[in-house]
């Protein structure tokens, strides 16, 4: 038994956090923050370009890295500790990742190199209003050749150049491949919570798309895609997760306060013991998520599930309590806790919700107990 | 990132099996309640205990001289997971050979070693530890039980509590104070004591829980020799400390029901399908699998060498507070009937009740709730140490309550 990560990928995961401290501070992050027709970071981006990181698992033969999902998790986790605000998520754990999962051969030849080179931005288009859509009441309809319909809010609607949509067809759900700079297709960015992230309204008016696998194959494949994402979501979850105890823990130790360092308070220890706990807890989750990824086990639903939902969970407690921890300096717009809050709530409902993923789990455990 | 043995790790598991096969029947194969008399318990516990030894499944990493495998730590842990699957009475032997022995072998003399590692391995001789006392739980370096010189021998009086298995114990660690005019660590001493003298009595606790599995025990001018003493008079918390850290090693599972087992409950009641109690149950599944988990990383840490440190203390927090939500749960899904406790009509054979009532005492046991998120804090994070008030003021001028 070995239930770590290899030297190897170990040193890919410090050599990623390096390079990411010097070039994707939170002063970067705050470039986007701060203006708002600014959807990325296109410095930061171009950098994670050249680094090949789009690649990473998308195989040599188009243009990728050809490794594996292990070193993809690695990399996710220094993503999200550095809050990366770029389009890296929505292109590769959805986007390339999906496409590699229900695309044809020609689809991927097509597209996945450009991915690679990051001439292509992807976006996963699933929302169409409040809750978790149900793929069998979906309103953006697709009939073969052309989608109609409305989705929002679409994580890098407005830079992504492709999107991956599930619409209805016929009686059920299809997956489709749109290119978003064709006729037929009008967005207009959205204002969230999350504004280093950007988001779009899309709006398909006989925009012409392509099926991704078979008709009425949607459901079962936003399933896969969502699983698979999950667990990636979920480390970038970890980063920043990590990151918040770490900001607390250090404002604790040189905070004083009623004569002593805030951190030499039980009331304040222990908050921060609980946090350890939930990272702990979220990291052997994710690492398990990461080895039910890479071999896809049969065990990767609730290995996905467990992962999002502790690394959630993790990292909603992290970026609150941080923030508490911080007193009112870590109300302040200059202090960087708040885009750590910011970003916990994105990755939380990005693919859906904690409610939803306590019910896939219950649903996996339900169905493996029984058979 | 794999979780298959290598071929080494697959021949030692092939081999502890067969070695458990032969002697063992498999968990579950009686029902859980059918408790055995202690004495029998006992003599099954101690003839299981004496085949490891023989065979040199005992101690696994222990060095072979002294009775061990020379084994690995991953060896251990195959060797744990294995002898979990099968009815084996190990529990008189775990707090003996988990924390007193590797105390005796790291302060004791050569004679000590002689005289009581070979039959605390083979299970003739069990041991407990004696620490706790009413006035020192958490703080227990302020312990009152006080050793008096006198010749060649120290005169013991006080009394010790919570310690597990005294009844039938040969022998104890015995942590007293020999110097109530230095500071509380500092006045500290460690002994062996043989705990069928005159003078050592040991009386069962009435828990809160209604069962009566722990002991006081009293100390009244009980002798002790020099010479079995472990460590310099002074040193005790010193030698404390090892033990302790022997503890976080030998700490074990979790007893009592899990999620899969009020899942089990769930769906016989016919309340699986409630929406509040499934957000629940994907809780409980995601802590228990975090502590699983996290136990995992551990052992791969340790087969590379690397010594476990603070983190193991996440453990408890996370299984004694989850039995305790999974015991409060269960018994309010079965709403008025749950108060009832008889084991041959109640769901699940009363489990659910029992651990209800255990769980208090597990959130205490072997370091508070709040004990052990300080020593997270403090030893995994750096934050600083509590105020103390009595770290440099002589024993006997502190406060006491």
């Amino acid at each position: 038994m070995n239930f770590d990560f290899s030297d190897d990928q170990k040193f890919l995961g410090n050599e990623a956090r390096k390079f990411l401290e010097a070039e994707c501070t939170t002063q970067h992050v705050r470039e986007v923050l701060n203006d708002d027709d600014v959807s990325h970071h296109a410095g930061v981006w171009n950098k994670v370009v050249e680094m090949g990181w789009l690649g990473t698992t998308i195989p040599e033969a188009h243009g990728g890295l050809g490794l594996g999902s292990l070193e993809l998790c690695v990399l996710a986790e220094e993503m999200g500790r550095a809050l990366a605000p770029v389009p890296f998520a929505s292109t590769v754990y959805f986007f390339a990742e999906g496409l590699m999962l229900a695309g044809s051969e020609g689809q991927k030849g097509a597209i996945l190199p450009g991915v690679a080179s990051g001439d292509v931005i992807g976006c996963y288009a699933v929302s169409e209003g409040p809750g978790h859509p149900d793929p069998a009441k979906l309103s953006t309809s697709f009939d073969g050749s052309v989608l109609n319909g409305t989705k929002v809010p679409v994580t890098d609607g407005d830079v992504a150049t492709h999107a991956i949509v599930l619409a209805k067809e016929g009686s059920g759900a299809s997956l489709v491949l749109v290119d978003l700079r064709e006729a037929g297709v009008s967005r207009k960015p959205v204002k969230t919570l999350e504004p280093t992230r950007s988001h779009a309204e899309l709006v398909f008016s006989n925009a012409p798309a392509e099926r991704l696998g078979g008709v009425g194959d949607g459901a079962s494949l936003h399933e896969a895609i969502m699983n698979r994402a999950a667990i990636l979501l979920a480390f970038e979850q970890l980063g920043g997760a990590t990151r918040c105890l770490e900001m607390a823990t250090d404002y604790a130790k040189e905070r004083y306060a009623f004569g002593r360092p805030i951190g030499g308070n039980q009331a304040i220890k222990h908050k921060l013991a609980d946090m350890y706990v939930k990272n702990e807890v979220a990291r052997s989750n994710c690492y398990y998520g990461a080895w039910a990824l890479s071999t896809d086990a049969a065990e990767l639903p609730e290995a996905a599930a467990a992962s999002r939902l502790a690394a959630s969970e993790a990292y909603w407690y992290a970026s609150k309590e941080n923030i508490q921890t911080h007193g009112g300096m870590g109300f302040t717009w200059e202090v960087d806790c708040h885009l750590f809050y910011r970003r916990a709530k994105l990755l939380a409902v990005q693919a859906g919700a904690p409610k939803i993923w306590k019910e896939k789990l219950v649903h996996a455990l339900e169905t493996k107990n029984a058979a | 990132m794999d979780f298959n043995d290598t071929v080494e790790e697959a021949e030692f598991r092939a081999e502890a099996r067969a070695f458990l096969e032969q002697h063992l029947e498999p968990k579950g194969a009686k029902p859980l309640r059918q408790r055995v008399s202690g004495e029998e318990f006992m003599a099954r516990a101690k003839d299981w205990q004496a085949k490891k030894a023989a065979a040199r499944f005992a101690q696994i990493t222990w060095p072979r001289e002294m009775g061990g495998r020379g084994g690995t730590s991953m060896q251990n842990v195959i060797w744990g997971q294995e002898e979990s699957k099968f009815d084996a009475p190990t529990g008189p032997f775990t707090i003996g050979l988990g924390m007193c022995i590797p105390t005796v072998i790291a302060f004791g003399s050569d004679e000590h070693k002689k005289r009581y590692v070979e039959k605390a391995l083979t299970g003739e001789e069990i041991w407990c530890q004696l620490f706790s006392e009413p006035a020192a739980g958490s703080d227990v370096a302020g312990l009152k039980t006080r050793a008096v010189k006198d010749g060649d021998d120290w005169v013991i009086n006080g009394q010790k509590v919570w310690t597990s298995g005294a009844h039938y114990s040969d022998y104890g660690i015995l942590l007293v104070r020999t110097d109530p005019k230095a500071p509380k660590h500092k006045g500290l001493t460690m002994f062996i004591v043989d705990m069928k003298q005159q003078g050592v009595e040991a009386r069962p606790i009435h828990q809160a829980s209604g069962g009566r599995e722990f002991n006081e025990v009293y100390f009244t001018d009980v002798r002790i020799p020099d010479s079995d003493r472990l460590g310099e008079v002074g040193q005790g918390w010193k030698v404390a400390i090892v033990t302790l850290m022997n503890e976080r090693l030998a700490v074990g599972g979790s007893p009592g029901p899990d999620w899969s087992e009020i899942m089990d409950y769930a769906k016989q009641a016919g309340t699986i399908s409630d929406s509040a109690f499934r957000d629940k149950l994907a809780d409980w599944y995601v802590a228990a699998q975090g502590y699983k988990l996290t136990k995992l990383r551990t052992q791969t840490a340790l087969s590379k060498g690397q010594t476990p440190g603070p983190e193991n203390s996440i453990g408890k927090i996370i299984t004694a507070n989850q039995l305790q939500d999974i015991c409060n749960s269960a018994i309010e899904m079965q709403d008025h009937y749950g108060l009832m406790t008889d084991a041959d009509t109640m769901p699940a054979d009363a489990l659910f009740q029992q651990s209800f009532m255990w769980a208090p005492g597990l959130r205490i046991a072997g370091g508070t709730d709040e004990i052990l998120k300080n020593i997270i804090a403090e030893r995994v994070l750096g934050l600083p140490q509590d105020v103390r008030v009595d770290k440099t003021v002589p024993f006997d001028e502190l406060k006491q309550g």
